[in-house]
């Protein structure tokens, strides 16, 4: 079980041309069950095709041609194009939407996440790699080649939620070799506005039976972790949170420029310190170094509830999952 | 990028706001001009990005045209902050009465602009917010509905402003309002925005950031202003270091060398990607090593942009040896990246056997990029060795303690 | 001919170096442009470029077997198969 894809998720891929975007489109469909990646969007390139995949003019044409309603789109598109193109996939039923791009200024941010609201869509991102069911599904880059990705991520009872992506990978591969394997990976985005926040993401793996604990990735900067924590204390989540934070080193020099564009240290709330005392308060650890987090949720989850973790492990070994 | 309060001034009138009649200037002269033009009392103030003008002694005010030409001489050659003016404002002296603060900025959790107004202006809004908050109004707005006038009034009332006042201050900010959401900016604030004894408002100053990513949209403002396009108004400036660097990243499109940051240490360190360089920076430190600099390779770089920057972090006077480190990676090339810190040791008559630290980059093409590492004798660590690790043996080798 | 970088090096038969038409297609495969042609349809290759190469087998795929072959320098010799 997963949150937001599974093995019958569609979707198509704009600006699928894109030199990223044939790469990616690739290791979708070679991916666990293979990716139904049913269109992809290029204007001006309707009859070509990218690995077997039909190329279009428009979104609308895909779902045409789809037959129906189509679930998500990775969009690959350059930052003066993604608002034009994610406000196309919205407006023709697409309600997942996963953008890779970088660099597109908040105001066109909050305009495709307000647009996503208002018709009852979903944006991950931007800049992002997307969204992992191990053995399953990816939609994005996430993980590399199929055959990378396989080696990283593995089935299981931990839900992953990064703000970097290449850390989805790292943290998501120290836990397989630990035996805890992921049962969704998503790699949220590093801007100061993405359509999708730790918080919001936290009711959707709460009601995943298959999720038992929850190991975040996050930097200083933004007030997300804030928002977690007050999610967290509001609602009794049954799922215990470890979260690792990179960048303490920033606490000593406000005002520069590091890793993403959300992490601009500004003010005395944005701190490492202070937001790791803040998750601490609502009862979120914070691992000091990667290798300690699967100790640290395995020991959480135990603490939680007897056999949780017996109960997902036997699950996950009757799916066919590795040991 | 932060814009100087002369250049915010400039914005907030061209968006029909009422400004006093100042006048800029770098020359002191011109500024004794422009004091005799006003006729009357002045406020020298200078124009630097850092804040503090006030206990620094840049501002100062002036009853007369000469006075107003020495206090303009001893600001420009004032240092605030490690930065010096760009130049001088010339502000009339105005009668205010009250002092009311305006602001907009975006609010991350909530994805949407915040407009925050109070008729306790001139001082700190965040010390207002913390000791008078009924004081302070705010109202979010939509970014996809036009703004609307009514949103203003809402953030006004809801400060416990009526009356006249409030009727004058709807069109200013909505004026405010729909400046920021046209020209990409992440800070709009005028404070303070003053009140007149005949009623009327005027922005007796005015602090601006507009978003680096949306520079390219507002070309045409930017030029009007003067602003340079190499210009990146960060808290520091770049040194010939870090602009080195920038020239690496840009003179090749493939993939990202960037955010190449000066520090005094001797582990020069090429490292990546996103959350991977932060998190090694700060392992690196935790276990006692001294980074050269900090930087961030990702996307899919050439060798030629790999070795650029290796070879740049090489040649850092005080640099012993360099860790090349990254998260583990799906489209960054670790056979590329070997390849290109190899070749700058090469190129610079340098053993990548006894140069680099330790190479640990798991992920795409590892088994070539191994095969390239082992050929030139390179310590390196596959996925089993965490960040972590590989940094704490990076700083061991090189404080020259046997692993 | 053939040329050496650092880590790659590139050999193309006598015979297929003096084919214009194999010369335009190679300078057309290759994304990181190793082959050029000069003004008289020769095939021509970049020295400079060579250590970019990226693997890709679409200069193999291009030309008649054994016409082309990618050296790995680092790898005692092996050739890109």
């Amino acid at each position: 079980m997963s949150i937001l894809i599974d093995a019958e998720t569609t979707f198509i891929v704009q600006g699928i041309t894109g030199r990223e975007a044939v790469n990616l489109t690739r290791e979708c469909l070679d991916y666990g069950a293979g990716a139904k990646v049913v269109g992809g969007v290029t204007p001006g390139r309707l009859g070509r095709d990218v690995h077997g995949v039909p190329v279009f003019d428009t979104v609308a044409q895909a779902v045409e041609h789809h037959g129906g309603p189509i679930d998500g789109s990775v969009v690959t598109v350059p930052p003066a194009f993604t608002k034009d193109a994610v406000f196309e996939a919205i407006e023709n039923g697409v309600k997942l939407i996963v953008i890779v791009t970088e660099r597109i200024p908040r105001g066109d941010v909050a305009q495709m996440v307000e647009l996503a609201t208002l018709r009852g869509a979903r944006i991950i991102g931007p800049n992002c790699l997307g969204i992992i069911v191990p053995d399953v599904i990816k939609m994005g880059g996430i993980g590399g080649p199929a055959k990378n990705a396989a080696q990283a991520y593995t089935p299981g009872p931990i839900g992953v939620i990064s703000r970097s992506g290449g850390m989805t990978t790292e943290m998501s591969s120290t836990l397989s070799a630990a035996g805890l394997g992921q049962s969704t990976a998503v790699s949220i985005g590093g801007d100061a506005i993405i359509g999708s926040t730790y918080a919001e993401l936290m009711p959707l793996f709460e009601a995943d039976s298959s999720t038992q604990g929850i190991v975040i990735y996050t930097e200083p900067g933004g007030r997300m972790e804030a928002e977690l924590a007050r999610w967290v204390t509001e609602h009794s989540s049954r799922l215990p949170i470890v979260a690792f934070m990179a960048g303490r080193f920033m606490d000593e020099m406000p005002g520069m420029s590091f890793g993403h564009a959300g992490t601009i240290v500004e003010g005395k709330e944005d701190t490492a310190s202070e937001k790791i005392e803040r998750l601490a308060q609502a009862g979120i650890t914070v691992a000091e170094r990667i290798e300690d987090i699967p100790g640290m949720i395995r020991a959480k989850i135990a603490e939680r509830g007897s056999g949780a973790l017996g109960a997902t492990a036997g699950a996950a070994a009757s799916q066919g999952s590795p040991a | 990028m932060r814009l100087f309060e002369f250049e915010a001034r400039e914005i907030v009138k061209r968006a029909g706001i009422p400004v006093t009649d100042y006048g800029f200037t770098t020359n002191p002269a011109e500024a004794a001009e422009i004091a005799r033009r006003i006729g009357g009392p002045v406020v020298i103030k200078s124009q630097v990005l850092t804040g503090g003008r006030m206990k620094a002694g840049g501002v100062k005010f002036a009853d007369t045209p000469d006075e107003a030409e020495a206090h303009a001489r001893d600001i420009l050659a004032l240092e605030i902050g490690g930065h010096m003016p760009r130049g001088v404002l010339v502000d009339p002296k105005a009668e205010v009465e009250q002092e009311y603060y305006a602001g907009v900025v975006w609010d991350g959790p909530r994805k949407r602009p915040v407009m925050i107004f109070s008729p306790v202006g001139g001082i700190d809004i965040e010390q207002v917010a913390a000791e008078q908050p009924e004081a302070v109004g705010r109202r979010h707005f939509s970014n996809i509905l036009p703004f609307s006038g009514f949103e203003a009034k809402e953030a006004i009332a809801a400060s416990g402003v009526t009356g006249s006042a409030m009727n004058k201050l709807v069109p200013i900010l909505t004026r405010l309002a729909r400046l920021f959401v046209e020209n990409d900016m992440t800070l709009a604030e005028i404070n303070p925005l003053g009140r007149l004894a005949d009623g009327s408002f005027v922005a007796l100053d005015a602090h601006m950031d507009m978003e680096n990513e949306a520079r390219g949209r507002h070309k045409q403002l930017l030029a009007d202003l003067g602003v340079g396009e190499e210009e990146t108004r960060q808290a520091r400036e770049a040194t010939p270091f870090e602009l080195a660097g920038e020239q690496v990243d840009a003179q090749d499109h493939r993939g990202v060398a960037g955010n190449v940051t000066e520090f005094d240490g001797n582990l020069g360190l090429v490292i990546g990607a996103g959350g991977g360089s932060l998190t090694l920076f700060d392992a690196v430190r935790a276990h006692g090593g001294k980074p050269a600099n900090y930087c961030e390779i990702g996307g899919n770089p050439s060798v030629s942009k790999a070795c650029g920057l290796a070879k740049l972090v090489l040649q850092k006077p005080g640099v012993d040896k360099i860790a090349v480190m990254m998260s583990i990676v799906s489209n960054t090339r670790v056979d590329i990246v070997a390849r290109g810190v190899i070749k700058a040791c090469l190129e610079l008559e340098m053993d990548p056997a006894e140069k680099i630290a330790i190479f640990r980059i798991p992920g795409a093409w590892e088994e070539e990029g191994f095969k390239i590492l082992q050929r030139y004798g390179v310590e390196y660590a596959d996925r089993s060795v965490s960040l972590n690790e590989a940094a704490r043996r990076a700083v061991e080798k090189i404080q020259g303690v046997a692993a | 001919m053939r040329a050496d970088g650092t880590f790659i090096a590139v050999e193309v038969e006598d015979a297929a170096a003096s084919d214009s038409e194999l010369a335009r297609k190679l300078t057309d495969a290759c994304p990181v442009d190793i082959f050029a042609t000069n003004d008289g349809g020769g095939l021509e290759i970049v020295q400079g470029n060579l250590d970019e190469c990226v693997l890709c087998r679409l200069c193999l795929d291009a030309a008649p077997a054994g016409a082309v072959k990618v050296i790995k320098l680092y790898d005692d010799a092996a050739l890109l198969a």
